[in-house]
């Protein structure tokens, strides 16, 4: 009898090293709602599959606060956290927290994932994140109205606040005093840097900074793009928005209150939803062009998965980031929330041109992104705010322009010495 | 044998001995925690002033001495907030002392439903700074706002004002948040101290047939110094180091920005904890003199007879 | 003219009514509507809906963020409290060297922002071992509601009368027995006063909160509201934090309400000498 149970023993303890291994990872993954929710659906399918756990973590909504949490946790060394999701502007920032990914991932899996993402997460040669999900500004504007004035979607911006402006007066003689031409992310944060942005560089003005470091933002088409913009607002543009971020903008456009919209690609499920006074009537474009010479552009946005350098299993941790940006997972998550995929493969995926039709106008979308200045590494939301101050300065009327971008110059260039951030 | 009433007074008896020995005996647990709590953060807020520390790699901090402090003093950003937050200070304060001062005289009389109305008026004070401003910035939004709709309505305004959005407007929009919510704190105040006065006085004055204001001016109010000093010092202490506010309403804008807020921004935006921590220094000394200006002028007594 | 002064008074009761209640009104209203009839300016909804307040509780362990923050509070009042009461004993009735310095110490305590105490008190919490536990939020809000409770406690204890005091020294009573037999039952309306007061503080406290604890199960309820969201990450789902708001402020209201005559009595001794 003692030698069945001496026998049974050995051969439970051989069977449960992989249940007694099981363990907990946490991952910071979505401003709560439904990211939240679909990323709790990822981590707990891959719980199951591989019998360890998952625990999400909830974070502010607002970018800038979760960063200030993930820093207070990275800095003090916190193994409390193994994946954390990270915005595209970040890598630069929080690199020295991050374990490097390439040894992980081979070449041709990160070759799947749009290159200029896969370059902006990387940081001194070292690989801190691969991309999960990507977003770039659109422009939103109601078909029905234009139709009815009898106007074309606007392929420059110039056109687009000559049609704003017919539209406007045309509803405003038939009664409807209410709306405006266009709106967009006004308000003095990274989402003003995002379309003042887009702005330039569709004016052909460059990106603030360039590729080598050198402070380029001072240029006569720079100084264009803002002067005309500013001269929108109090007309074409509703002075509301300079206090709007992303949901003010989509509370003014969904409400039927504006013509054209620019915004990222989540409002577009929201505006056809079932209740929206503007369901069906809704049409979706790239970003107008600045003038005959300038291009069609849109500010990259998405987040990536990096692993934490002081977690306590990272090769689990890997693995989970490995099947979170899979194709079947990143597939799963823009059926299911339209979160647009980083592996361009999926791209031409039937399914999902079946059930977003308008994601192949996207991928030329992402493909012609301008991403905002990471060479400027740790010194980037410093950059961001002096470049905003700049241009919410001229947008509520407090200078033009040139001499507004020449003081942003000079404050850039005694940040960035000569090229060197 | 002393009588009690001067040993109390202190000396080297026998009784003002153990009465010390007491004293530094129920002080130690509050320094204890108070030395934990407060000593260690602040401590380290200071050191970190002297240091070029920085939130991306805090161990590769180096001594600077004074280049942090200097940092903030040339930055003409600082400034701005420096005298944002002096001149929300004093328009607020100004104003919360009044309001508090009206609503107060108005709640001293008597008249039926005295006690509900002076409930209902703490109401703001109750609410989370966080919950009001949120609420208030939903009014206030242009488009679908409620306080452009009841203006419109009466014809105040012609077309619908960016409340948050105008640097000239937010301003006076964030003061009007925070008068809303700290007014009840003035009015308690005020409240209570008129209720300890004596009666008499009116009672003279009314038989020598002063008019009301008069009475206000040369009877009540100097008979409410006391405590009107003492609610406005804390008011002003907490209004210079606001920032929940200012957040919430305006967001990060440098126009619209608190002292506190630009330490913020340093610490954790520009992950530059060094510089911030400076900040936070320099906000504390100005706060500290400032105080001190006031107690001296004021002549607040800190110590009984 | 007698009634014209008593119009216009009414008149002033009616505005400070509605100037203090609209807000919170307004805010009932909208945690009453659902969709996309919030963005309409209706002063009741159609068809008034508990959704959102459903919603509250559905989406987030808010019944335990309300328990946490009572938890919370409570600890923060008794622990202020026992404290503020020996302390202020000593700096209002015993006199030594160093205690102008003390109060001024004390006093100097509540001259620093929030922020700038955040990352020292974050070591210390992590040092202590309380990361994503209630006592960091106890431990920190110690800070804010110290000091207030010592100035606030010594003023009153300074009225208190020295006959007493001499009266018990004479029976041979130790410091001991005259704070505790002696004194505390004069101070009741003092102590509900400062107590009402820490609880608030500790009620509303945001920052620490928020920076202090990872699981939502730890959290507090002005966090748990900070972190609603709607259906993205942009959305902001105002009728569930109107609906958190009220469910929040309802027994505050209450609170207030029961000790609203204790407070006014309360505060009033001390500050009279200024």
């Amino acid at each position: 009898m003692k030698k069945v149970l001496a026998g049974l023993v050995v051969a439970v303890a051989l069977v449960t090293p992989r249940l007694a291994q099981a363990e907990k990872l946490v991952i910071a993954c979505g401003s709560v709602g439904q990211e939240q929710e679909v990323c709790k659906q990822g981590a707990e399918a891959w719980a199951k599959k591989t019998g360890h756990t998952v625990q999400v973590m909830s974070v502010p909504t607002d970018a800038g606060q979760q960063l200030a949490q993930f820093q207070q946790l990275l800095a003090a060394g916190s193994s409390d956290l193994d994946v954390v999701r990270i915005d595209v502007i970040w890598p630069g920032i929080v690199a020295n927290h991050f374990i490097d990914l390439k040894p992980h991932f081979p070449e041709d899996v990160l070759k799947q994932h749009f290159q200029p993402i896969v370059k902006n997460n990387t940081v001194n040669g070292k690989l801190i994140a691969i991309p999960w999900f990507t977003d770039a500004g659109l422009l939103y504007y109601r078909k029905d109205l234009l139709e009815k004035h009898g106007q074309k979607p606007p392929t420059t911006w110039q056109e687009l606040a000559q049609v704003a402006k017919v539209v406007m007066d045309a509803e405003k003689k038939a009664g409807n005093d209410k709306l405006v031409g266009y709106v967009f992310q006004g308000k003095s944060y990274e989402g003003l840097t995002c379309n003042a942005l887009e702005w330039v560089d569709s004016f052909g003005g460059g990106t603030i900074v360039d590729s080598n470091g050198q402070v380029t933002i001072n240029n006569p088409k720079a100084v264009e793009a803002i002067d005309f913009f500013a001269s929108l607002v109090g007309n074409v543009v509703p002075k509301g928005v300079l206090s709007y971020e992303e949901e003010g903008a989509r509370g003014a456009f969904q409400s039927g209150n504006a013509v054209f919209m620019r915004n990222w690609p989540y409002a577009w499920s929201l505006a056809n939803a079932k209740d929206s006074p503007i369901s069906g009537k809704v049409g979706v474009m790239a970003l107008p062009k600045g003038g005959a010479e300038g291009k069609s552009t849109g500010t990259l946005g998405g987040w990536q998965l990096g692993v934490s350098k002081y977690s306590k299993h990272p090769e689990l941790a890997v693995d989970l980031v490995k099947y979170l940006t899979g194709p079947e997972e990143q597939k799963r998550r823009a059926l299911v929330g339209s979160f647009n995929p980083t592996l361009t493969s999926l791209y031409k995926d039937e399914e999902l041109l079946k059930a977003n039709p308008f994601i192949s106008s996207l991928y030329e979308t992402f493909t012609n992104a301008v991403p905002r200045p990471s060479i400027t590494g740790t010194k980037y939301n410093q950059v961001s705010t002096e470049f905003r101050n700049g241009v919410y300065a001229t947008l509520s009327g407090k200078g033009k322009a040139a001499d507004n971008l020449k003081k942003v110059e000079a404050k850039l260039k005694s940040l960035g010495k000569n090229g060197k951030w | 044998m002393a009588s009690p009433a001067t040993s109390l007074k202190g000396g080297t008896s026998a009784l003002s001995r153990v009465r010390t020995r007491a004293a530094w005996l129920f002080l130690t647990p509050t320094l204890l925690v108070m030395g934990l709590v407060a000593g260690w953060p602040l401590g380290r807020t200071f050191w970190f002033s002297f240091t070029d520390a920085n939130l991306t790699d805090l161990a590769a901090s180096r001594f600077v001495g004074l280049d942090s402090l200097r940092q903030v003093l040339e930055d003409p950003d600082w400034w701005t907030t420096v005298w944002t937050t002096f001149r929300f200070a004093g328009v607020s304060v100004l104003l919360e002392t009044v309001l508090g001062m009206v609503i107060a005289l108005s709640l001293n009389a008597k008249f039926r439903g005295r006690g509900v109305l002076r409930a209902a008026m703490l109401v703001p004070w109750a609410i989370p700074t966080v919950v009001s401003a949120r609420m208030w910035e939903w009014m206030f939004n242009d488009i679908y706002g409620v306080i452009n709709a009841m203006l419109l309505s009466v014809g105040a305004i012609s077309e619908s004002l960016a409340w948050t959005a105008e640097p000239g407007l937010a301003f006076g929009a964030v003061v009007a948040v925070d008068v809303w919510k700290t007014t009840p704190f003035m009015t308690l105040l005020i409240l209570a101290a008129l209720q300890m006065l004596p009666g008499e006085v009116y009672e003279a004055a009314r038989i020598d047939g002063a008019s009301p204001i008069r009475v206000f001016f040369q009877v009540t109010l100097p008979m409410l110094k006391g405590p009107l000093m003492v609610a406005v010092i804390f008011r002003i202490l907490d209004a210079l180091r606001v920032f929940d506010i200012f957040f919430v309403l305006t967001g990060g804008g440098t126009e619209t920005m608190p002292m506190a807020g630009y330490a913020r921004q340093r610490m954790f935006e520009y992950q530059e904890i060094g510089v911030g921590s400076a900040a936070a220094s320099l906000l504390f000394a100005l706060i500290a003199v400032f105080t001190a200006l006031y107690m001296v002028v004021g002549r607040v007594k800190l110590e009984g007879e | 003219m007698r009634w014209v002064k008593k119009v216009a008074f009414w008149l002033l009761l009616a505005f400070i009514a509605v100037y203090t209640l609209f807000p919170f009104y307004w805010a009932i209203v909208s945690s009453l509507k659902t969709g996309s009839e919030l963005f309409e300016v209706s002063p009741w909804p159609k068809q008034p809906a508990w959704d959102n307040y459903a919603a509250v509780f559905t989406a987030q362990p808010f019944g335990q963020n309300i328990l946490n923050s009572v938890l919370v509070a409570t600890a923060v009042v008794v622990l202020s409290l026992a404290l503020g009461l020996t302390a202020s004993f000593a700096l209002a009735r015993i006199q030594f060297r160093g205690r102008r310095v003390l109060l001024l110490a004390v006093l100097g305590v509540s001259m620093f922002p929030q922020i700038a105490v955040l990352s020292g008190m974050f070591e210390l919490v992590r040092w202590l071992g309380f990361y994503n536990k209630l006592p960091a939020l106890v431990l920190s809000n110690m800070i804010l509601t110290l000091p207030f409770t010592v100035w606030v406690l010594t003023t009153f204890m300074r009225e208190l009368p020295k006959e007493l005091e001499e009266a018990a020294i004479v029976d041979g009573a130790t410091p001991w027995v005259i704070v505790t037999r002696v004194f505390l039952p004069l101070l009741g309306p003092a102590l509900v006063t400062t107590g009402l007061l820490a609880f608030i503080a500790a009620w509303n406290e945001f920052l620490f909160a928020l920076t202090f604890t990872l699981s939502d199960e730890v959290r507090t309820v002005p966090v748990a509201i900070a972190l609603f969201s709607g259906g993205s990450g942009f959305e902001t789902p105002w009728g569930i934090i109107m609906a958190a708001s009220v469910i929040v402020t309802v027994p505050l209201v209450a609170l207030v309400l029961i000790f609203q005559r204790k407070i006014v009595s309360g505060l009033t001794a001390g500050a009279v000498k200024g």
